[in-house]
């Protein structure tokens, strides 16, 4: 059996498999609203392929980071809505 | 095709253009603006819109210094997407050499009724905190802002369409002279003032113009609210402008109201050749860092290029042309378009209708340009 990654989504602690994008760990987290627009609508992932720029989110303090491009490791910290 | 006759046509609606109409329909009952592309979509769509005064010579210090007082009292009246900031500028020192400098520019400022504060090393680091620690200090205008050019623009021009001026979008004028005006279609217009406000392209309408069109890149990035708050521009800014034979780059960097990061400058004569050339965007942004290290972290989302219209005596040329008083000139404004086009609208329309003008405008007179160095 593979082994879990632990992460932290918003504060909470979240396990995925190998592999899983953070675009993907942070739905499955129940969060849709990763981040907000110039004019404050909630925004999420489009197309999922690093292209739309709309699922970006802060990643271990580094703001902006497409959420669909990086896979979730070990002790992540996801931030979403910054 | 169209025939028609006005009171005034200005060709070229950039912020210059929009900037004669506004005051052109103040003085006269019919004004026709004459535009190809969309309004401020030239060197206007890509500037700063910095509103600074600069005091490079007495000339750009009266002419700077006057528009920014038009702005200010036009600011309660523009619609929230001029985004206007009143940023104040913080000229940054990056030696004992050029803070040595500083006092006398502030005593400057304050002479000529201009605020401007000294800034010391912990000064500037506590206004600033990405800046590099350790910088002499700076000087500082609490009276320079920020405007978003495009839709100032075109706010400029709502205004004089609400005092009857007419806009004629789509077509190119071909052929400019002191009573008419002809379109690429073959409208023909007439008018006992036209003024050539086509920046860049002034001198293909009005031969014997010197001006010269000077690349820029600019550089914006994803939002970081209150990483930049003031515009903040190296002491060095004004050599790297005056720098007229080769490439020069300049830290020059801007707070927009979105919290995106405006990161300049750039300058270049190599025509008209828009293509973004990464190499001088590598010299503009390394340039940038030496003063705000942390922005090489920050992540662009978009480079862009324009031109700046350049005249050999690095001031517009706005007037009359001395061997047709009824054909004027509005052009050459360089990088200060955005902050000088009121004044010159001002200007323009007072010299048009016989009123004495505000400042001194011999020294933007056409033909001035010819008698400098």
């Amino acid at each position: 059996m593979t082994e879990l990654i632990h992460i932290l989504i918003n504060g909470h602690a979240v396990t995925v498999k190998p592999g899983t994008s953070i675009a993907a760990a942070v739905l499955n987290a129940g969060t849709t609203a990763f981040r907000k627009s110039v004019s404050h609508v909630p925004r999420g992932p489009v197309c999922g392929m690093g292209v739309c720029f709309e699922c970006r989110v802060k990643i271990d303090g580094i703001e902006h980071q497409r959420s669909c491009m990086v896979l979730c490791s070990e002790g992540m910290v996801i931030e979403t809505d910054v | 095709m169209e025939v028609g006759t006005y009171d005034a046509i200005v060709v070229g609606g950039g912020i210059v253009g929009c900037a004669c109409a506004y005051y052109l329909s103040e003085v006269f009952e019919s004004v026709l603006l004459i535009e190809p592309g969309p309004i401020g979509g030239g060197s206007t769509a890509a500037g700063m819109g910095h509103v600074v005064v600069m005091d490079d010579s007495p000339a750009q210090f009266a002419l700077t210094h006057d528009s920014q007082k038009l702005w200010k009292g036009l600011f309660s009246q523009m619609s929230d997407a001029c985004e206007v900031r009143e940023t104040g500028t913080l000229w940054v020192a990056a030696d004992e050499e050029e803070f040595s400098h500083v006092e006398g520019k502030r005593r400057f400022y304050e002479q000529h009724g201009v605020h401007a504060e000294v800034l010391d090393s912990q000064q500037v680091a506590e206004a600033e905190p990405n800046l590099r620690p350790g910088l002499p200090g700076g000087l500082r205008i609490p009276g320079d802002c920020v405007i978003y050019p495009v839709t100032a623009a075109g706010w400029l021009l709502e205004q004089a369409k609400r005092r009857g001026t007419v806009v004629r979008q789509g077509k190119p004028a071909v052929k400019v002279t002191g009573g008419s005006v002809m379109l690429s279609d073959g409208s023909r217009y007439t008018s006992a003032v036209v003024v050539n406000a086509a920046g860049g392209h002034a001198s293909e309408l009005t031969p014997g113009l010197q001006i010269e069109p000077r690349k820029g890149h600019l550089v914006i990035t994803d939002r970081y609210p209150w990483f930049v708050h003031h515009q903040l521009v190296e002491l060095g800014y004004l050599k790297s402008a005056h720098e007229m034979s080769s490439e020069s780059v300049a830290f020059n960097v801007q707070p927009r109201a979105t919290g995106q990061v405006l990161i300049g400058s750039s300058r270049q004569f190599v025509g008209w050749d828009g293509a973004i050339d990464h190499r001088i965007v590598a010299k503009m942004i390394a340039r940038a860092a030496v003063y705000m290290p942390k922005i090489a972290e920050l992540s662009a989302i978009r480079i862009w290029t324009g031109f700046r219209a350049t005249t050999p005596n690095k001031l517009p040329i706005i007037g009359s042309m001395p061997e047709d008083p009824r054909m004027m000139i509005a052009a050459g404004h360089e990088g200060l378009g955005i902050t000088t086009s009121l004044a010159t609208g001002k200007l323009i329309a007072d010299l048009a209708s016989g009123i004495t003008p505000r400042i001194d405008p011999s020294p933007f007179a056409p033909g001035a340009a010819y008698h400098h160095d």
